[in-house]
């Protein structure tokens, strides 16, 4: 934190103290609005400051400059209060130019600020924004309701820059550095993690990093110097549980846990995948832990990485590989062989909008039912869900553990809010991971005749799981496949009461997990009106509604399912508690027909397929409807 | 635990053998490969003849039983792991080399053998033979063609030829057919050799040559299916024909064939019969077959798409390099010498931190 700027701050009356704020960066997609925003949660969190990010981007990389499907943002909820979603409305919206205003006008909160940059509103990108002649900033009904701050931003950063001798293309570059440093004053942040990151980033072309630096410091300034801003805010720092944090990305937090597995568990982490968006970015940072050991494999298709996951979990290693849903489709097939063969790995699946090619950059909840039903023939596997990008960690971690433990494959949900999104991570102890015993068998199993002989398929009695047995021993020479194999010792068999036995065994080894599944907590009213059931990335929404509902004087609880397959066993006892049953999905209706199912439950569906995470809001109202009925 | 149905088993556990002690060397013959599987291909299948060859060879083979694994797919050809008393994988259709790459690159150690066939190898895995083989990874893959696919009962194959009558193409196939060793050399292969299921003789010095060679070793084994495409070899196999209809190629020997009256020499880019008996040539003017020529190997690769030609057999083409395993090694190997053994603790916090106390 820089000290002499929070000193002069408290001294000062035009600063006002506020819980919590959100500020969403727009522009081109070319403008650096995603960087703009991830230095911004730097500088947040390092102002210790709980926070929830949401980027949200097009899948062109480069799409046609000043149009409305071009645009760029990045959504960033912060306070120095409990901060679980990026913020239902937003309080400053910085506009790089008319087709960032168009897009994204409807989310600002009536009275709350926009940052326009003047400069990007002639008429090509009003027309192309598609305000057809009609400048926003002259019409006053449009704007009447915000307080509008009209800022020169290109002007500025080439007036700043004029002595540096550059191009037009790398000035108009460093632009999102003065919206930075302006924001960062607004809302008295330390500029230090940007100049940090900027030295470092630009370390090779010094050219480069001097402008990025000035500009940023010229946009902080011009937020000190100018009289348009008469009031500066403040945050205090969030009341977090004690210990060491840092900020972090789902995606981050889902490699750390798969190396955290493989450290713990003595077993080499062999991460296999094809590139596909949002789960690209597991691939880029596991690559990077070579000196753990890790092995990683970037693979033809979708089908090769998952063989060479099953490739590698059969030769004893720790087999992951991730994917997004068209991914997953394509390797159903060998997930079949992977359940039918019992070997342990982890499929990451970082959802995102479907079907087919769908939205490759949003993030949707809609492939539960294809991770729990999409192969052919009887084939049940453990799913577990990761509910915000810290719990990505741990969500990791258990699903490498029940991989091993009952010898399957299991499937780990997130998805793209998760994977991209960021929150303030309490950083945890190794030594407080659970234990990680990985019981490779090192000798035969059994005896026929006296004599002494290996059965791939013998059962430990507590899970079910058959053991697993490394090439490379002599006596333990086995034949896996994807025929049905005969109960213990794995031949091929068509006998037919072996195959219903062995589908039932199947299914009862993955049921077995449910021992291991620790009582669910309950947020909010332990009994009561309502029940609040999510999975996945919607917890943090939910929790915030159940606040709101909670003080409008409903008796609502939450759980938050991390285990959709098999399900918690306390779960029946508990929705027995409640009159009512709502379940938030980011789907058509996918974990409600879950559990409908097996609980024979009036359970209300609430569904959003707009590539966008919920907003708290729309669920209490869905909840208050419910209750009314 | 579920109740058990009533199976009087195990009666035929797939691993009879007591572990062998490594410090003495156990004498090994053709049963220790053989597994207690009954072998299920049909009387008479080419199969046979590759699956004892196998089996007699590997324990000539400085290996230790306990370190081969052979994987295959789906298909008559890929039950072959069933009837190996080795470490194996009977996998899914075309997705062998996929696993088997999973595990040579995780488990260099261990000696990988991949069985495949035309179908399996050449149309529903086609994407992965070919990065298989550009990849390089250390093992051995044997397919069996017989042109036909045999397991879903006699429809045309990647490899059947033009105008073929089958069950799916009962007015004859309008698909031109690969040649495997082109396809094997246009993917990059370090090692591309053709051999017989009949001629076990050179069946064996092949899959020797296969085993010894450092990298992906592509042997195109030529199998009749007795049953959907019975003879579709006997040309290249059968004593009336065999010795005008096929050229075994040999490094550095002049390329000679029926009984050496026959020789093939280069007119240019395309490869010539000549008369040794008839004529001015003699077998200075056959040319020298060289392995270690890619240009030369995909020349004579396309005499098999001629009808006029002798087909080669042999050792297309063998060439030495790093292999994928050996490179991915290497580099955590580097990262870890210049980084130093990971630390989780130090990972976790490998950011920017801050403390709330």
């Amino acid at each position: 934190m820089n000290q002499d700027l929070s000193d002069t701050l408290t001294d000062s009356n035009s600063v006002r103290s506020i819980t919590e704020a959100t500020v969403l960066f727009a522009g081109d997609s070319g403008d650096g609005m995603q960087l703009t925003g991830s230095q911004f949660t730097l500088a947040t969190a390092f102002a210790q400051n709980d926070l929830a990010t949401l980027p949200d981007f097009p899948a062109e990389i480069r799409a046609p400059a000043g149009t409305t499907y071009g645009v760029s943002g990045f959504q960033l909820h912060f306070g120095s209060v409990n901060v679980r979603t990026p913020g239902d409305e937003v309080d400053l919206l910085v506009a790089m130019n008319p087709a960032a205003l168009k897009v994204n006008l409807s989310r600002v909160r009536r009275g709350g600020a926009i940052v326009i940059n003047v400069n990007a509103f002639k008429p090509h990108n009003l027309k192309l924004a598609g305000y057809n002649g009609v400048d926003p900033l002259a019409d006053e009904n449009l704007l009447k309701d915000y307080q509008v701050f009209k800022v020169e931003l290109t002007r500025m950063t080439e007036e700043a820059l004029k002595d540096f001798n550059f191009d037009k293309k790398v000035v108009d570059r460093c632009k999102n550095m003065f919206a930075l440093g302006l924001t960062l004053w607004l809302y008295s942040r330390p500029i230090e993690p940007a100049l940090d990151w900027l030295s470092h980033k630009f370390a090779n072309r010094p050219e480069i990093q001097k402008a990025n630096i000035h500009v940023l410091k010229k946009g902080f300034h011009y937020g000190e110097t100018t009289e348009d801003f008469i009031v500066q805010y403040r945050v205090a720092p969030a009341k977090l549980e004690p210990g060491i944090y840092r900020a972090i990305r789902g995606v981050e937090a889902l490699a750390l846990g798969l190396v955290a597995a493989s450290t713990k568990s003595n077993l080499k982490l062999f991460y296999s995948s094809y590139p596909i968006t949002p789960a690209s970015d597991l691939l880029h940072h596991l690559s990077r832990y070579k000196n753990f050991g890790v092995k990683t494999f970037q693979a033809e298709d979708e089908i090769a990485a998952i063989g060479a996951t099953i490739g590698a979990s059969f030769g004893g290693s720790l087999g992951v590989c991730a994917t997004s849903g068209p991914g997953l489709t394509l390797k159903a097939e060998g997930i079949g062989l992977a359940i039918m063969t019992e070997l342990p790995m982890v499929i990451v699946n970082v959802q995102r909008g479907g079907p087919s090619t769908g939205l490759p950059t949003k993030t949707e909840q809609s492939d539960l039912l294809q991770s729990m039903y999409g192969r052919n023939g009887e084939s049940p596997l453990p799913v577990i869900a990761a509910s915000t990008p810290g719990d990505c960690f741990h969500a990791a971690y258990e699903a490498c553990l029940i991989a091993v433990r009952h010898m399957t494959p299991v499937i780990l949900l997130a998805d793209g809010y998760l994977a991209n999104g960021a929150e303030p991570w309490l950083i945890p102890s190794t030594d407080d991971l659970e234990d990680f015993h990985v019981p490779f068998v090192t000798k035969p199993n059994h005896k026929v005749e006296g004599k002494e002989v290996f059965l791939p398929y013998l059962r430990n009695e507590e899970t079910l799981a058959r053991p697993w047995a490394k090439p490379g021993i002599s006596g333990l020479e086995h034949r896996l496949g994807g025929l049905e194999k005969e109960h213990e010792t794995g031949s091929v068999s068509y006998d037919p009461d072996n195959h219903e036995f062995m589908t039932n065994l199947r299914a009862d080894k993955v049921k077995r997990v449910a021992k291991f599944i620790p009582p669910l907590t309950i947020y909010g009213d332990s009994q009561g009106d309502l029940i609040i059931i999510g999975w996945g990335s919607t917890e943090g929404a939910i929790k915030s509604a159940v606040d709101r509902l909670r003080a409008d004087g409903l008796r609502t609880g939450m759980v938050q399912i991390k285990h959709i397959n098999p399900l918690p066993p306390d779960l029946g006892s508990i929705l027995s508690r409640y009159e009512r049953y709502i379940v938030p999905e980011l789907n058509k209706g996918q974990l409600v027909r879950i559990l409908r199912d097996e609980f024979l439950l009036p359970i209300l569906p609430l569904n959003k397929i707009q590539g966008q995470p919920f907003k708290a809001s729309e669920i209490v109202d869905a909840a208050i409807a419910h209750c009314n009925q | 635990m579920p109740t058990l149905p009533p199976i009087n088993k195990p009666t035929r556990p797939p691993s009879r053998r007591p572990p062998t002690s490594s410090a003495t060397k156990p004498k090994v013959d053709r049963k220790a490969y053989s597994s207690d599987q009954d072998v299920r291909w049909c009387p008479g299948c080419g199969d046979y003849a590759i699956l004892a060859t196998v089996q007699r060879l590997m324990p000539q083979l400085d290996v230790k039983r306990e370190n081969v694994v052979f994987i295959s797919g789906i298909g008559c050809s890929s039950r072959f792991p069933y009837y190996m008393e080795t470490y194996g994988m009977h996998s899914i259709h075309g997705r062998a080399p996929t696993i088997a790459t999973g595990l040579k690159a995780s488990r260099p150690e261990l000696d990988v053998w991949m069985v495949t066939g035309d179908g399996d190898a050449l149309s529903i895995g086609g994407n992965h033979l070919i990065h298989i083989l550009r990849r390089n990874v250390n093992l051995q893959i044997l397919l069996f063609n017989n042109q036909i696919y045999g397991l879903t009962k006699g429809q045309f194959s990647p490899t059947s030829e033009i105008g073929k009558v089958t069950k799916s193409s009962p007015f004859g196939s309008v698909s031109p057919p690969f040649n495997p060793i082109s396809v094997s050399l246009g993917a990059s292969s370090s090692f591309s050799a053709r051999t017989l299921d009949r001629d076990t003789k050179h069946l064996t010095q092949i899959l020797r040559r296969a085993h010894e060679h450092q990298g992906t070793s592509f042997v195109e084994i030529y199998q009749n299916c007795n049953i959907y495409n019975d003879g579709a070899f006997f040309d290249f196999t059968e004593k009336a024909t065999k010795s005008d209809r096929t050229i075994f190629l040999e490094h550095g020997k002049p390329m000679l064939f029926a009984n050496q009256t026959k020789g093939i020499r280069l007119d240019g880019f395309m490869p010539v019969v000549f008369d040794l008996e008839k004529g001015n040539l003699s077998v200075s003017d056959a040319l020298v077959y060289d392995e270690t020529t890619l240009e030369l190997a995909e020349i004579v690769s396309r005499m098999s798409q001629q009808p006029t030609m002798p087909r080669p057999f042999g050792v297309f083409y063998s060439e030495q390099r790093p292999t994928y395993e050996q490179l991915l090694q290497q580099q955590v190997e580097e990262v870890t010498k210049k980084r130093g053994s990971g630390d989780l603790g130090k990972l976790l916090h490998a950011a920017d931190t801050w403390t709330i106390s």
